[in-house]
């Protein structure tokens, strides 16, 4: 079986993707969590769950480009570049 | 030497020789995982040795490094349970893992119990590590016993288990028969032990691998 470790590296922190490993069961991937991503000190806590109990979903519909849903859609880079140009004042 | 260094000797070297021979299965052991969980495991063996060494040596006026390395073989008084040399056989590692746990977690609650202060207080620290080794290989005899290969299992325990009771002091034996006839059902009490400090033939070549590269430069400052 395959588990997937997430990581929290301070208390009140997100967890974080850590990496993932092979264990037979449950005991064992517990086990095996605790020597690859806790021996150090660098995490505050670990989750450890079975690939299969991830839901992954890939398809998302975006068919009519409102590319301003998007995180790159406005573009703020090119906008300020344009600005700064107007009042004569260089990029940095 | 007082019994006190004496006794934390004997502790120190069953650790040191155990956790170099756990380690012979750095980059062999049967997975990645189980290769980084079982060296860890040797690691802390050897921690645990250093710091048993530590104590025995402030009482002897000597240093860890030279009660570890530089004894002659002969004064070495592991046990030969420990001594074995089991690659590539997992499955008699793993039975010699698991008696060596619970024989180990004896010794350690009588020394928690101790009057000195710091032996009392590094048997509570060590135990904090031997937690978490007697959960790996508790879960790992369970795996082993509920396979096909029960029956091997079985065969290793009755092999080792006699060497396993010569680690214990007499006294605390009944309490290891108890907790592996608990889990296990394995009994073999009755069969002759090896007593302490007598080594067989595979001790002289372990003993000059462990201590070449120290004796390749007498007195250096490593």
């Amino acid at each position: 079986m395959v588990f997937e470790v997430f990581r929290q590296e301070r208390k009140g922190q997100a967890f974080q993707h850590a990496g993932s490993l092979a264990a037979p069961d449950e005991r064992f991937a517990e086990e095996y969590a605790r020597e690859f991503y806790g021996r150090r000190g660098e995490s505050q806590a670990v989750w450890v769950v079975p690939r299969e109990a991830i839901h992954e979903i890939d398809d998302f519909a975006d068919e009519l480009e409102r590319n301003y849903h998007r995180v790159d859609g406005y573009s703020l880079k090119e906008k300020l570049r344009a600005a700064r140009e107007r009042a004569g004042t260089s990029a940095s | 030497m007082s019994g006190r260094a004496q006794a934390l000797l004997e502790l120190a070297d069953d650790e040191l020789v155990l956790g170099w021979r756990d380690s012979e299965w750095t980059g062999i052991a049967p997975s990645l995982e189980e290769d980084v969980a079982f060296s860890s495991i040797a690691q802390n063996e050897i921690g645990h040795a250093r710091a048993l060494y530590e104590l025995a040596a402030r009482e002897l006026g000597t240093t860890a490094d030279e009660l570890a390395f530089d004894r002659p073989p002969d004064d070495y008084r592991c046990s030969r349970f420990v001594e074995l040399r089991l690659v590539p056989e997992w499955d008699q590692t793993i039975v010699r893992h698991y008696l060596y746990e619970v024989a180990d977690g004896v010794r350690i609650e009588e020394l928690r119990r101790s009057g000195d202060s710091e032996i009392a207080g590094l048997a509570a620290k060590i135990d904090r590590e031997e937690v978490y080794h007697r959960i790996h290989a508790e879960m790992w005899i369970d795996r082993l016993r509920g396979s096909r290969e029960a029956e091997r299992a079985d065969a290793a325990a009755e092999r080792l288990y006699p060497l396993a009771l010569g680690l214990l002091d007499e006294a605390l034996r009944p309490v290891f028969v108890e907790r592996v006839a608990a889990k296990t059902g394995w009994d073999f009490s009755g069969e002759a032990t090896a007593p302490r400090g007598e080594h067989d033939d595979g001790w002289e070549p372990l003993w000059q691998e462990m201590t070449e590269v120290r004796r390749s430069e007498p007195g250096a400052k490593w």
